[in-house]
């Protein structure tokens, strides 16, 4: 009898065991590089942010089909032109047990505008946030905005009482001084992953959050383990050595030997990011070129001839291993604004290039020298060789000047008196609209408006700054579909930049997990699930 | 003695002056930080006054005085990237970086010097002549490539070992050591193999061509006549005169081992300081390359000063001259 006892309680102890081990799914993964803090209003970078996603949540969030979906909010409105209303979920919880109420979300809009955050862009849509009871918040506008939801995607709610608690009611500030900043190195959300230890730049290791609000989540994971890796070559052979479940970027010339190797994949598909050329068309004599006395630039025709030179299918099909999509505008199919009827290109025809460069008096070409990043977007420096070489066929003598992104971006920005005469960059809109992109690189920039600081060639149309204006507050979809469409169409009528391409996402996955893929590059472990 | 050592040390403030001053004279062509510190949409505006709160619009020399003012006192401050003390990362990271260079040296020291005699001894033998050639391939590989090819066969092919990191880790007060786990310990073969390959061969072949002047000198024909034990001529009064040469280099390598770990470090994604030193790099972090910069130079001081006084010990002729004076 004893014995039988005994026995059933052996078995009873091995199925317990047998089934938590069967439960703990750890999932690791690795990035090129580290979250720089782990304040949610530290810092406005698309993996700092993904990243914090897990462990912080805002009033939205984008689903797994990049759908506007609620997470802290239920549900909300425009009862007003200028006021939002935000129904919040009721018996949400931070991480150390304190309740999550309209307090909270008035606090986190307060401390976006704090000296050390970098969240002031956040801050500005905002004109006040009212408490209107324990669950529901108005958001008052300083002009109507049809978008603010989307905008709020990146805001994280942060739990007062625990920043007062811990000195942290202000962002963590990069000048220092608040070397003690405890959101820096430490986090207090609702999402559905806690962290549990963190070395900044080393090791971050996250649970599963035993009282996550949403009991559907997708994720079977209860510990994740992340580690940024530098190295292209060991981030590769972490992945193919199952040290890590997934790994991204892949360089895309790795993807065959992804696809040879065993138990693990590339995953690839369009980011929303776009790729394209610009030229400085402000300047009355370019800073680097053979040309003097006047700027090629100014001229429709070398523009245009320029775009005509280039043969994007070529840079698709070498460059970037068949993987890249060709764009006509400047904003990816993703992105709010997009239009499938004007995103058609102007053909490559080297001959019509000649003839246009002959027009313009440049028969004989000219040279200048070309802005490239190095380490910044796909492929980057070889998208500019590439096109360097093209533009030879009409004579025009590219210098390229390629550099680590530091110093190009160091050299190219505002701060540096935009010093550049042809260039490359890309762009994802953080919004997820198409205004950000006009307001940032295609409206006039200088001007009492504000806007247009990222527009490095100084490309100008004082029609698009009105459109761009109304655009921002015009709450009729169509009507602000019209407008867009008639700046987009300006830009390319006029040539302002050439849009070369979507640049591919290129993760490496194991087998044995599922994972979904943003088009914003983020990586969400809400929909990341270990297979059995 | 003291007065020497001493001596030494106020050199080794010089040399990290001079070390600090070369930095900071260099850190104008490594870019600009302030667009990795801010997201894109933060605006011009907010840009330059960061640029200015950093006190990055300062004179050259304002900014290197106030490095030095805040050096003296122990304060290297703020990483932009970490935002956080450069004093802390840098504690955080040296243990790893300590333990990989000490492991490796001693790896390098104890192949290299066994291999040496024998080389020296056996010149004609089969396993001399592998030996020599095995050198040739680490004095001529790149480390670089050395550590990618292992990772290639013992990580990916094999998968007997970790390809990144350091393992567990425990922690012993605020150092923390990999030396006492499992995971640990394995993922510390491949990077001190890479790391100690070079500093092996090179003492290797010095050993060696010290050991084969040293067998023509009398008195190791001295030493044989008297009828000693091959091995004790070999051994003790061969090797022990070919030391002096041989710790030098060690000495002076053990500097390098630590400053060159950088390659090491970032092919293995080995959290010490070398890979926080080439974010740094990348980022244009100017705190954490001015104070680890400042560190290494330290270290170089030191461990001269420490070789200086090894010789003492191994050469009795120097001691009986600081004896008697000059």
């Amino acid at each position: 009898m004893l014995g039988k006892t005994l026995k059933a309680l052996l078995v009873g102890t091995t199925v317990l065991a047998g089934a938590s081990a069967a439960n703990a799914e750890t999932f690791r993964w690795a990035f090129q590089g580290d979250a720089q803090t782990l304040d949610p209003h530290g810092l406005f970078e698309t993996f700092t942010l993904g990243f914090q996603g897990n462990v912080y949540e805002g009033l939205v969030k984008y689903n797994d089909e990049m759908k506007l979906v609620g997470a802290l909010a239920e549900s909300w409105e425009n009862v007003e032109p200028t006021v939002w209303r935000f129904k919040l979920r009721p018996g949400v919880k931070f991480h150390n047990g304190n309740d999550f109420t309209a307090e909270d979300v008035v606090f986190s809009v307060n401390r976006l505008n704090t000296e050390g955050s970098d969240m002031k862009v956040v801050a500005s849509l905002i004109k006040e946030a009212k408490a209107v009871d324990d669950l529901t918040v108005d958001i008052i506008t300083p002009t109507p905005n049809p978008i603010l939801p989307n905008q709020f995607e990146i805001f994280y709610i942060m739990d007062k009482q625990w920043a007062e608690e811990n000195k942290a009611t202000e962002a963590t500030n990069v000048k220092g001084g608040d070397e003690g900043n405890h959101a820096n190195l430490n986090a207090n959300g609702t999402g559905p992953f806690i962290v549990k230890s963190r070395q900044s730049g080393v090791k971050t290791e996250l649970t599963r959050n035993p009282d996550y609000w949403d009991k559907n989540m997708k994720s079977n994971i209860t510990e994740a383990i992340f580690t940024p890796i530098a190295q292209d070559a060991t981030r590769v052979a972490a992945l193919i050595s199952g040290n890590v479940d997934l790994a991204y970027p892949m360089p895309v010339q790795d993807w065959k030997r992804l696809e040879s190797a065993d138990g693990v994949k590339p995953l690839a598909g369009p980011e929303a990011r776009t790729i394209f050329l610009g030229f400085d068309q402000l300047r009355d004599e370019l800073t680097a070129s053979n040309v003097k006395g006047k700027n090629p630039f100014k001229d429709v025709r070398v523009r245009k001839a320029f775009f005509q030179a280039i043969n994007v299918d070529a840079i698709r099909d070498k460059v970037m291993r068949g993987a890249s999509i060709p764009a006509g505008l400047m904003v990816a199919p993703q992105i709010n604004g997009y239009s499938e009827a004007m995103n058609g290109r102007l053909p490559y025809d080297v001959e019509a290039a000649k003839k246009l460069m002959e027009e313009a008096g440049y028969a004989d070409g000219f040279e200048v020298t070309m802005d490239c990043p190095n380490d910044r977007y796909v492929n980057d420096e070889q998208i500019c060789q590439a096109s360097a070489a093209m533009l030879a066929r009409i004579n025009v003598k590219v210098n390229l000047l390629a550099q680590t992104k530091s110093k190009y971006f160091g050299k190219v920005l505002a701060q540096n008196g935009y010093d550049t005469s042809f260039f490359l960059l890309g762009w994802t809109p953080s919004t997820f609209d198409s205004h950000n992109v006009i307001s940032s690189l295609i409206a006039c920039r200088g001007g009492e408006d504000k806007i247009g600081s990222f527009n490095l060639g100084g490309y100008c149309n004082p029609k698009i700054n009105e459109l761009t204006a109304k655009i921002q507050s015009e709450t009729d979809q169509a009507k602000r579909q019209a407008m867009i469409d008639e700046v987009f169409k300006l830009h390319q009528d006029e040539v302002g930049h050439i849009p070369l391409h979507q640049q591919p996402l290129s993760w490496g996955v194991s087998d044995k997990v599922d994972v979904v893929q943003r088009p914003d590059n983020q990586f969400d472990l809400r929909y990341a699930v270990v297979k059995k | 003695m003291l007065t020497f050592i001493a001596k030494r040390l106020v050199q080794s403030i010089l040399v990290m002056l001079t070390v600090a001053l070369i930095a900071f004279s260099l850190f104008r062509y490594v870019g600009d930080p302030i667009n990795n510190m801010v997201g894109q949409d933060t605006s011009l505006e907010e840009r330059v006054e960061l640029k200015e709160r950093l006190g990055l619009n300062d004179s050259f020399f304002v900014q290197f005085g106030r490095f030095v003012v805040n050096a003296a006192q122990g304060n290297f401050g703020f990483s932009y990237q970490h935002r956080r003390p450069v004093s802390d990362l840098i504690a955080e990271r040296l243990p790893a970086t300590l333990e990989l260079s000490i492991v490796s040296a001693f790896l390098a020291m104890a192949i290299g010097i066994p291999m040496g005699v024998y080389t020296a001894i056996r010149r004609n033998s089969w396993l001399s002549h592998s030996f020599m050639t095995l050198s040739l391939v680490g004095i001529s590989l790149p480390t670089f490539l050395i550590g990618i090819l292992l990772i290639l066969l013992f990580g990916v092919v094999l998968r007997w070992l970790p390809t990144f990191g350091r393992g567990e880790v425990v922690q012993l007060g605020w150092w923390s050591t990999g030396l006492l786990t499992a995971s640990g310990l394995k993922s510390l073969i491949m990077p001190s193999i890479t790391l100690a390959l070079f500093q092996m061969t090179l003492i290797m072949r010095l050993v060696r061509s010290e050991m084969l002047e040293v067998m023509r000198t009398d008195f190791v024909k001295f030493a044989r006549a008297r009828g000693l034990a091959e091995r004790y001529v070999n051994f003790v009064v061969a090797l022990k005169n070919t030391m002096v040469p041989v710790i030098t280099i060690t000495g002076l390598q053990l500097g390098s081992i630590i400053a060159f770990a950088i390659i090491t470090e970032s092919v293995f994604q080995w959290p010490g300081m070398g890979l926080l030193f080439i974010q740094a790099v990348g980022n244009v972090d100017i705190p954490i390359m001015a104070a680890y910069l400042v560190l290494i130079a330290f270290f170089f001081v030191v461990i001269n000063l420490i070789v200086d006084m090894l010789y003492v010990v191994v050469d009795p002729r120097l001691r009986v001259d600081s004896a008697g004076g000059h």
